[in-house]
Formats: structure tokens, C-alpha cells, sequence
């Protein structure tokens, strides 16, 4: 009977231990399994090349969709890496170019570089509501079916590419094709 | 029209305005009035529904309350799918599709958050529990040592109370 408040504690103390471990602000995303929304998205106004809509995502093929914004200061520390995964050519890149204005996305690119294999401008901010965007970067992994099988909250730096995000899309081009 | 001196029109005027800055405080509202609805009764179910939703992007606020970007855009996607014709609950699960149950500022109830809803209940009916048991614990425990016949030692005190030796 002694014991009981030094069990109580113990069991308050390790949940609330472990709760400290997990960021409130990474929300869960309610699309995972879910088919990709429905959208198509001209390219940013004076940009070279396609735009963007679901279509690209049901080929058949595990593609990547990186959510940026040239106002997205984190987008910038990501940018090289997002790079890198589209110059490895594994995986089709597509670019969502979130609530931006063309002038500053296209300096932007053009500054650090432009590998998508297409960018969709939702310069309203709609579709990107339709994906559950609510902070910028945001990356998915659509698979060949068009369903979203995952999502990253904020920025891939680091060496994040390697040991999570390649790994995931080599499990999905293994499961699902 | 009788004019007044200007000093009591003056203060007259004072007391018209600290009495109009008491009945009317303006709140600072996040909402603005180019998002809002022509019609007061589709503006007031947006409200109401705006109240209900977590803005995600500052968490503890709801978007009615929220100066946020995405909550702006929220507010205005909840007006046009009321302009559309949605029910309010439709309006929430247009929302809650896109971005979870976790944009709900009040968790429904279901086999995920039942620890939520009903821990607080569970843990105050076991502090009731062990309450109970503590008192009844001690009550037992006060009349049993008042039951107990009295022991010679005791028998023998009281006899020289009644008697009037002990004071």
C-alpha cells in the first residue's frame, strides 16, 4: 500500500516523459492510404515546362510531391536535396508551388536550381488545402495508384534523404507496383 | 433649440463618449469584413462553425480567432462551401477529410480518444473509491476500539470517578 504513490508516480512520470518526446506541431496527415485530391495546375506563369495535376500521379510509377514556396525559408535549406532526389532519377519530382507569387518563385528556382519534372502553381492556395498542406515544406509519397502513402512535415535536410525518405520510396516501388 | 454654455456642452459631450466607448468595446476580430458573408444568418452558422476549427498552423487558436494565413483561407473556404449549400457537419467534414479530427478543437468521441473522454470520469470514481475505503476504514476502526469491553484497569478508574475520588 506504501508502494502505491511511488507506482502512481512512476506511471505519470514515464508517460509524460515519453509525451515530451513527440512534436505537437507534427500533425498526423488524415490523407495516408487516401487516392491523391483531384486537381490540375498550370505551371508557374513564364516557367518552361508542364504543369501539374493528378493525372501525373496514377502512370503507374511511386512519384514524389514537394509542397515549396519561395517566401518558405526552411524550402531553401531543403531545395539541394530535393535536388538531388530528382537528379538520381528514381522517382518523378513534382513541385507544388504554394501560395507564391510567379516573379519570386521563378527567381527563386532559377536561382537554386529547377529538377522537378513538373511544377503545379496553386496560387490561391486551394489544392494545397486539398492535400492538408498547413506549413510549407511538406513532401508525399504518392504511390503508382495515386494514393498518398506518406507524408513529411517540414524540410528533408540532412542525411534525412538517405535514411528515411529513400528507403520509404524503394519499400513502396517494391510493394505496390 | 436651447444652446448651452460651452463648457456644459463640453462636458455633456465627454459623458456621451466614455458612455458610448463602454457599451460598444470594439473586439479585435481576425476575421475581416471582405470575407464576410452578405447574409447575418450564413455569416453567423460560418462563425459558429469558425469557432469550432483549430487554425493548424498557431494550434490553440481557431481560425475565427487565428491572423494566420491558412486560417484565412480556411475562413473563406467554410463561407463557400455554406454559400454552396452545405450543412454545417458537412462543412466539418470537408475540413476534417482534408486535414483530420485533429482540426476539431472539441475531439469527437470514439475508440481512439476514449481514454480522453472518459479518464478524467475513471479517475475520479477511483478517488472516490479509495476515499470511501479510507473513512470507512477508519470508522470501523474508531467503533471497534469503542465496543471493546472496558478493561479492569479501566473498570477500576471509573468506579473511583463515580464515586467522586478522581477529579
Amino acid at each position: 500500500m506504501y508502494l502505491l504513490p511511488l507506482v502512481l508516480f512512476a506511471v505519470l512520470a514515464v508517460y509524460f516523459a515519453v509525451g515530451l518526446t513527440k512534436d505537437p506541431k507534427i500533425i498526423p496527415s488524415a490523407l495516408i492510404d487516401k487516392p491523391a485530391p483531384t486537381f490540375d495546375l498550370p505551371t508557374i506563369p513564364g516557367r518552361k515546362g508542364d504543369g501539374f495535376s493528378t493525372a501525373d500521379l496514377k502512370k503507374g510509377q511511386v512519384s514524389v510531391v514537394n509542397v515549396f514556396a519561395s517566401w518558405c525559408v526552411p524550402c531553401r535549406a531543403e531545395h539541394p536535396y530535393i535536388n538531388k532526389l530528382a537528379e538520381m532519377g528514381i522517382v518523378p519530382v513534382y513541385g507544388l508551388n504554394y501560395k507564391d507569387t510567379p516573379d519570386a518563385a521563378l527567381n527563386w528556382l532559377s536561382n537554386l536550381g529547377d529538377n522537378y519534372t513538373a511544377v503545379g502553381a496553386d496560387i490561391s492556395g486551394r489544392v494545397g488545402i486539398d492535400w492538408g498542406v498547413y506549413g510549407v515544406p511538406e513532401t508525399f509519397i504518392v504511390d503508382g495508384k495515386g494514393r498518398i502513402r506518406y507524408k513529411q512535415t517540414g524540410p528533408i535536410v540532412g542525411d534525412m534523404l538517405e535514411t528515411k525518405i529513400l528507403p520509404l520510396i524503394r519499400a513502396i516501388q517494391g510493394g505496390s507496383q | 433649440m436651447i444652446r448651452l454654455p460651452i463648457p456644459v456642452r463640453a462636458v455633456l459631450l465627454a459623458a456621451v463618449l466614455a458612455l458610448g466607448s463602454l457599451a460598444a468595446p470594439a473586439p479585435a476580430l481576425a476575421v475581416n469584413p471582405d470575407e464576410m458573408l452578405p447574409d447575418p444568418a450564413l455569416e453567423a452558422r460560418a462563425r459558429d462553425i469558425s469557432k469550432h476549427l483549430r487554425c493548424l498552423v498557431c494550434q490553440n487558436q481557431s481560425i475565427d480567432d487565428s491572423d494566420a494565413g491558412l486560417a484565412k483561407d480556411l475562413r473563406v473556404l467554410v463561407r463557400e462551401r455554406i454559400k454552396a449549400g452545405d450543412s454545417n457537419d458537412e462543412v466539418i467534414a470537408f475540413i476534417v477529410d482534408r486535414y483530420g479530427d485533429y482540426v476539431l478543437l472539441n475531439p469527437p468521441v470514439k475508440k481512439s480518444t476514449i481514454v480522453l473522454w472518459a479518464g478524467p470520469g475513471i479517475v475520479a470514481i477511483l478517488g472516490l473509491l479509495a476515499l470511501f475505503l479510507f473513512f470507512r476504514k477508519r470508522r470501523g476502526m474508531t467503533i471497534a476500539s469503542a465496543q471493546a469491553p472496558l478493561s479492569a484497569e479501566e473498570r477500576a478508574r471509573l468506579a473511583k470517578i463515580l464515586d467522586g475520588d478522581e477529579k
